[in-house]
């Protein structure tokens, strides 16, 4: 009996078990300055490892004492679990060349991070590549604790054919206002053009917000971010059109409430989606596309208008060893050189200043990247505060409940959420 | 030798035999045949389990190895945190709904389809073979098979047409747990039906013949002489229905995406796992399993007790 009755807590033992898990050496600080080989891990995505190789390929050519190795991020749920259990259990590698920024809190709070500044010139090397928006990434410490690596400014893709068989001109569709935008909306699925205007996942991840409300807010605020000075700022006249918007969306029946079972734009099923770059090759031959920026209620102009960045950033793990390596790795791995390899073989937009002068050439022979440059340079960050993943999670829940399914106010759920997110965010 | 001999003969005090026999029982060499599995459940269960308890007491969270980090006791602070947490209340009531459909249905199905299968004489091994696969089948698998099923364009509601439920069975706060809930007892029918199936074998063959003799009617049969003579197989069925069932996690993980809709099918384990994993609040996190843990332990006793009573 006793030990069916132990059965029931594995998941307890399961939690427990990682934190049995602590314990061993920890970073000195002589490995800021030490030499030598390091390991790296990169994203999953095909064109990423390619770039990662080839960068890495260089690099140990260059660098016979000092080798690196690269490998996937080891399979998990999300990338931020593998790192956090990695940094728990103190083998996590050097660098990490997709961290995500709303995970950065929580793993320099569990002291798993090297703040950049430590090396020499590290604040100057971030700033002086990504320019003044490298402060949407400095910590509440002032530090730098990762480098703002590269973005995937979100807009909306279209699908012509579907807009030209509802009878929408497919090389202007209007979509610019949330009225123009629903007219549309509804126009496509009235027609039987498409089975949905849009389809963001309806789902309740922490970050699916990133993905429908965010981009959304904000444009429609012109830049601003979800947390400012620690207090949440989208329970607001803007927060509530962003969302009214939305839950019109949800409530006609142009977006749908259940989450589909595949890539509802490629398969013909929504005639929109929310994307970044990358969609270029992804859908490149299968779908005749066009994009536009996220609208705003106003129609702001497309070279106003703000988005959320969906970056992915490089940090150096304080289970580094040879970290002067590591400084060295990460420097080279984002000079123009390597930033240049990797805008032509991702399609991702490195975070850098004056992207689209310093690779004009790149983007005449790619006109299909040239918007989504333009709208990298203005990109709004997930904000930078404690508790980053718990305020996200919070607010997903109060938009699920009030936006997608309608059971709540939509005012209600965003004054809820912004208390808690507020409260989150004053936590240590 | 003869020494010894002289050693064994000799007579000793009684408190001097008796010593070894209660310290080590009377067969001293059990222990050694013991004590591997008694490490492991030392090491794999009691350790963690009394960590979290500690854990649940504690501003804790997961630090590098080397991180000065400050663990200060917090006393019942994460409790307070828990069960103040509407989100933490609804998944509680929510695994109470699961169970509540999940364990009696499991128990009869099981019974009944076991009962079936015990008289079955052709393609015995095929069909016992048939209800076990789900059971042995990854969840992944049989979630992506549900979703075609019961989806939105999914064969049910398909077949129903304007009989289909708007919001649809996965999206629906109404019948999300409970689809969750037939799931797993579709899922979890193979091994409980496994179980009966070893008990009915020890139903003596002439109570039923008895049963025959005073005219019973199959239904009678089965009421008066397989339900009772399968009863200590029913109590560990309930019991292991009801652990299973309250650390439900992977199908409102998969099946609704993550506890969907609007929290209508999270699990107290699932709350667990964003709290602990996602969030980085393992102390809050602990606190739910140690909650959980109480609760499951309390069910199973009542369930004990009521099941075994006459």
């Amino acid at each position: 009996m006793r030990s069916k009755v132990m059965a029931a807590t594995l998941s307890v033992l399961a939690l427990t078990s990682m934190a049995a898990c602590g314990g061993g050496s920890g970073s000195s600080s002589d490995a800021i300055d030490a030499k030598g080989p390091v390991k790296v891990w990169l994203s999953n995505n095909p064109e990423e490892i390619a770039w990662g190789k080839a960068m890495v390929k260089k690099w140990n050519a260059a660098n016979p004492d000092e080798l690196v190795t690269a490998q996937e991020i080891p399979a998990g749920t999300t990338s931020e679990e593998v790192i956090g259990a990695a940094i728990t259990a103190g083998n996590a590698p050097c660098l990490v060349f997709n961290t995500a920024p709303a995970a950065v809190p929580q793993f320099e709070k569990q002291g798993g991070l090297v703040p950049l500044d430590s090396f020499q010139g590290g604040a100057a090397y971030v700033e002086s590549r990504t320019g003044s928006a490298a402060e949407q990434y400095k910590s509440p410490d002032g530090q730098y604790y990762q480098i703002p690596w590269k973005s995937n400014p979100v807009m909306i893709f279209y699908n012509k054919d579907i807009m030209k068989k509802a009878g929408i001109d497919p090389e202007n569709p209007p979509l610019a206002t949330y009225d123009e935008f629903l007219a549309t909306s509804s126009t496509v699925v009235e027609s039987g053009a498409a089975k949905a205007a849009i389809w963001p996942a309806p789902t309740s991840e922490f970050f699916q917000s990133w993905f429908d409300f965010y981009p959304l807010y904000a444009a429609e605020t012109g830049g601003t971010q979800m947390i400012e000075d620690d207090k949440a700022t989208f329970d607001s006249d803007a927060g509530k059109q962003v969302a009214d918007f939305w839950a019109t969306l949800y409530s006609e029946g142009l977006a749908p409430k259940e989450a589909a079972s595949g890539d509802a734009f490629a398969d013909g099923d929504s005639a929109m989606s929310v994307v970044g770059p990358w969609a270029v090759a992804v859908y490149g031959d299968s779908v005749d596309w066009g994009v536009t920026p996220v609208p705003t209620s106003a129609g702001t102009s497309p070279d106003e208008t703000y988005t959320f960045s969906d970056a992915k950033n490089i940090a150096i793990y304080s289970a580094c060893e040879n970290q002067g390596t590591a400084w060295d790795l990460l420097k080279f791995a984002t000079s123009e050189e390597q930033d240049g390899k990797l805008l032509e073989m991702t399609g991702q937009m490195p975070l850098r200043e004056n992207l689209e002068s310093t690779y004009s050439d790149y983007f005449k022979q790619n006109p299909d990247y040239t918007l989504f440059a333009d709208q990298a340079s203005r990109t709004v960050e997930v904000p930078n505060v404690p508790n980053s993943i718990a305020i996200w999670q919070a607010f997903r829940d109060e938009y699920s409940s009030a936006v997608i399914f309608g059971k709540t106010p939509v005012d209600e759920a965003l004054t809820k959420a912004a208390d808690k997110a507020t409260e989150l965010a004053g936590q240590s | 030798m003869t020494s010894e001999t002289k050693v064994v003969d000799k007579p000793r005090p009684a408190v001097a035999r008796r010593r070894p026999g209660r310290l080590l029982g009377l067969q001293p060499l059990g222990i050694v045949f013991a004590a591997p599995y008694a490490v492991f459940l030392a090491a794999v269960f009691a350790y963690p389990l009394g960590l979290a308890v500690w854990i649940s007491f504690h501003d804790y969270f997961f630090a590098a190895p080397g991180a000065q980090v400050a663990r200060p006791f917090v006393g019942l602070e994460n409790y307070k945190t828990v069960l103040s947490d509407p989100a933490v209340r609804r998944s509680f009531l929510n695994v109470g709904k699961f169970l509540v459909i999940n364990v009696p249905l499991t128990v009869v199905l099981s019974l009944v389809l076991a009962s079936m299968l015990n008289t079955v004489l052709r393609a015995r091994a095929f069909l016992r073979v048939s209800y076990y696969i789900p059971y042995v089948t990854a969840s992944v698998a049989l979630v992506a098979v549900w979703l075609f099923l019961f989806g939105m364009d999914g064969m049910v509601n398909q077949l129903l047409g304007p009989l289909a439920p708007d919001p649809s069975w996965l999206v629906n706060s109404g019948l999300a747990m409970p689809v969750v809930a037939l799931f797993v007892t579709w899922k979890q029918l193979g091994f409980f039906i496994l179980l009966y199936l070893a008990a009915l074998q020890n139903v003596p063959k002439e109570l039923y013949e008895a049963a025959s003799v005073d005219g019973a009617t199959s239904y009678r049969a089965f009421m008066n002489v397989t339900v009772p003579g399968v009863r200590p197989a029913t109590v560990l069925v309930v019991i292991l229905a009801t652990i299973t069932g309250a650390n439900l996690f992977t199908e409102p993980y998969l099946l609704t995406n993550g506890g969907g809709p609007d929290g209508a099918s999270t699990s107290p384990v699932f709350v667990m796992y964003q709290k602990g994993i996602e969030q980085g609040t393992p102390d809050v996190a602990a606190a739910i399993g140690v909650i959980l843990v109480i609760a499951v332990l309390l069910i199973s006793l009542i369930n004990r007790r009521l099941l075994e009573s006459d």
